[in-house]
């Protein structure tokens, strides 16, 4: 009985590959089998299924294409029976960063209001989960907005930041080794501030302006922007959605009699204006 | 013996035809072609004031212009070519989509000389049926009575240039195969700034203001969905055509969400929905929304009436007036819309009014109009 114990287990070992735990993705690998005579290597893994007649007792060459997906595989050696190790393959050195920064557009001094996120990934598309240190770096003009040393946990290093004070492009740029990536934010004026008018009668009635129409940054409104003038006077009211072109919003209104001049942008209110009748 | 029965079918045919023709049985109030001759060429003789405006109605709904006209009276002033205009619109404007379903006549005022009726006319139209209320004068020409159809005076707007330097925004789609996360654009950033709930008499009404926040141009639509105690959902809507859908950056819209035949007292909750999308757009046509005035009409509305201005250069064929009403708190207790029926030429007004519930028009302490605008060409 014992000596039989001992034969099955004589068996056993002679079908036993010895796997590394680890594997780097796209390296030629080989595994050292045990035992004697023919047997047949099966390798399985993400987007793998390979099979190999083999001398048992000599290492099996595996090809580094056959490698290529990070993941968990199996190596099975079979002869009269089968014996099947598990090993993980990870990912290879990062050389490309998948770097996303949101949003597209964002108004000036918003407090965490630009956030970006970069995955490191190896030349197979696996993304690179060992930890790594990604360099983000935000700049407009010649002002450098952050600069910061990330550490990437489980792939992922992101930042959050608040945008800077002028209007125009924020270049952001996150750095891993020798891979950069960048990606440009358009910083635009907020909601205005301190909206002032002026305005004279016409023969036809009044024409209302305003001054150049800014945000509290000091940022110019981009053309387009909706002013509301709204003028009250005994014929009733008139109201006039003028768009800012070339900082100003401007409006002719006919308009007879003493009135009261309104403006608002948004949100935002303006100062009042009184002007009399003809 | 065998011909009695022809023979007084055909008299008894015959003698209903003529009554028929003849008016018999017309009521003191018309009602579209319900009434009167249904066989063109074939009307009443206009005896009465009420046969006579019936008669220029119903060939204007017919579409028999040349009859139409040769009813008017004399005194009328108005030449033909206006007068089939002025009816039929032009301009691409509503009106030249629209067809006179009905219309329902009511004396005002009557002399032996003299009439004064109000019409009710109610047209179906693109946008809806849209119903218009207007007053005729007649008067006693021999022994019979002709509509007088006033001159409407346009002003006449003098040849000019009016440079076109107005602002557009354009999108340029991202081709298919760009870098992940490299070049996308975020859609507008919308808010809503304020929303109230009140229970009519047609049942629940949402509406409130909605706001562009962002520098690029948005279409807006607000939806809102009604839950109960259970959490359960009992109707959800959108806005429609009760909001200014492209919103310029920093453009305010009222907007208004109906259930109808839904009473607000079985609403526990209401989730609020507001989507964007970013959209080409123009700054211009710039509108200017003057002489605004609530008043009563004639009938005891509470109305908004006031001016549309076209300050721009190009035809705003459909212009469409979204008006939000507030309260003393500045809090928004109604929303209105309603639609020009002639097209906003260059440089020209026209006048609109837009009714609020007798409930709330004593609430009403401030308003604001916006216009929205469809062209055909833009």
């Amino acid at each position: 009985m014992f000596a039989l114990v001992l034969v099955t287990a004589a068996m056993c070992e002679a079908q036993k590959t010895n796997v590394p735990a680890m594997v780097t993705a796209g390296v030629d690998t080989n595994f050292p089998t045990t035992g004697s005579g023919k047997g047949t290597f099966y390798l399985s893994g993400p987007g793998v299924a390979l099979k190999k007649e083999v001398e048992l007792g000599t290492d099996v060459a595996v090809n580094g294409r056959d490698l290529q997906n990070a993941g968990a595989y199996e190596a099975i050696v079979c002869a009269d029976t089968c014996h099947t190790s598990q090993f993980y393959v990870v990912a290879a050195k990062a050389v490309k960063l998948a770097f996303l920064v949101h949003p597209s557009r964002v108004p000036v001094a918003a407090s965490d209001a630009v956030s970006g996120v970069a995955l490191p990934f190896d030349k197979f598309e696996n993304m690179v989960l060992t930890p790594q240190e990604v360099d983000f770096r935000l700049t407009a003009g010649s002002t450098s907005l952050l600069a910061r040393s990330v550490s990437a946990q489980n792939g992922v290093a992101w930042f959050r930041t608040t945008s800077g004070k002028n209007a125009g492009k924020l270049q952001v740029v996150a750095t891993l080794h020798d891979v950069v990536s960048t990606r440009a934010v358009q910083e635009v004026a907020s909601d205005p501030c301190n909206l002032r008018i002026k305005g004279e009668r016409t023969p036809k009635g009044i024409e209302v302006e305003t001054d150049p129409v800014r945000d509290c940054s000091g940022n110019v409104l981009p053309d387009g922007t909706i002013v509301t003038f709204s003028l009250t006077g005994s014929n009733g009211k008139s109201t006039i959605d003028a768009p800012i072109k070339q900082g100003i919003a401007r409006a002719d209104i006919p308009a007879k009699g003493p009135q009261t001049i309104s403006v608002a942008s948004g949100v935002v209110m303006g100062n009042e204006l009184h002007i009399g009748g003809q | 013996m065998k011909f009695i029965l022809p023979i007084t079918l055909v008299v008894a045919t015959v003698v209903l035809m003529g009554l028929g023709l003849m008016g018999y049985g017309q009521s003191r109030t018309a009602l579209g072609i319900a009434e009167g001759s249904a066989l063109p060429g074939l009307t009443p003789n206009p005896d009465t004031p009420d046969k006579a405006l019936h008669n220029v109605l119903l060939e204007l709904q017919r579409r028999n212009w040349d009859r139409a006209y040769a009813d008017l009276s004399k005194t009328s002033g108005v030449d033909e070519q206006d007068f089939i205009e002025r009816w039929r619109g032009m301009n691409g404007s509503l009106r030249s989509f629209s067809n006179l379903e009905s219309f329902d006549t009511r004396p005002m005022h009557e002399t032996s000389e003299e009439a004064d009726y109000r019409v009710h006319l109610l047209w179906s139209t693109p946008v809806g049926p849209v119903q218009d209320v207007r007053d005729f004068h007649l008067t006693r020409v021999g022994n019979e009575w002709k509509v007088v159809w006033p001159k409407v005076t346009i002003p006449n707007v003098p040849a000019q240039v009016v440079p076109v330097n107005y602002l557009r925004w354009d999108l340029v789609t991202g081709t298919s195969g760009e870098e992940w996360g490299a070049h996308n654009i975020d859609a507008p950033h919308v808010r809503i700034i304020s929303m109230n709930a009140v229970n009519t008499a047609e049942g629940t009404v949402i509406m409130g203001e909605a706001v562009n926040e962002d520098t690029v141009p948005a279409f807006v639509t607000v939806n809102a969905t009604l839950v109960d105690g259970s959490g359960n959902t009992i109707d959800e809507e959108s806005s429609f055509d009760k909001i200014d859908h492209v919103l310029l950056p920093k453009q305010v819209t009222p907007y208004r969400v109906d259930f109808p035949s839904t009473s607000l007292n079985k609403v526990k909750n209401v989730r609020m929905d507001i989507k964007a999308t970013l959209v080409p757009a123009s700054a211009d046509p710039v509108i200017g929304v003057t002489n605004q005035k609530l008043e009563t009409d004639a009938q005891g509305h509470a109305v908004l009436h006031g001016d549309l201005l076209n300050e721009s250069g190009q035809t705003v064929n459909i212009p469409h007036v979204i008006a939000s009403f507030y309260d003393n708190n500045g809090k928004v207790v109604w929303v209105s819309d309603g639609y020009v029926e002639r097209a906003l030429l260059p440089q020209g007004s026209e006048a609109f009014a837009v009714e609020i519930p007798k409930s709330v028009a004593g609430e009403v302490h401030n308003f604001h109009v916006v216009v929205n605008q469809y062209s055909l060409k833009s």
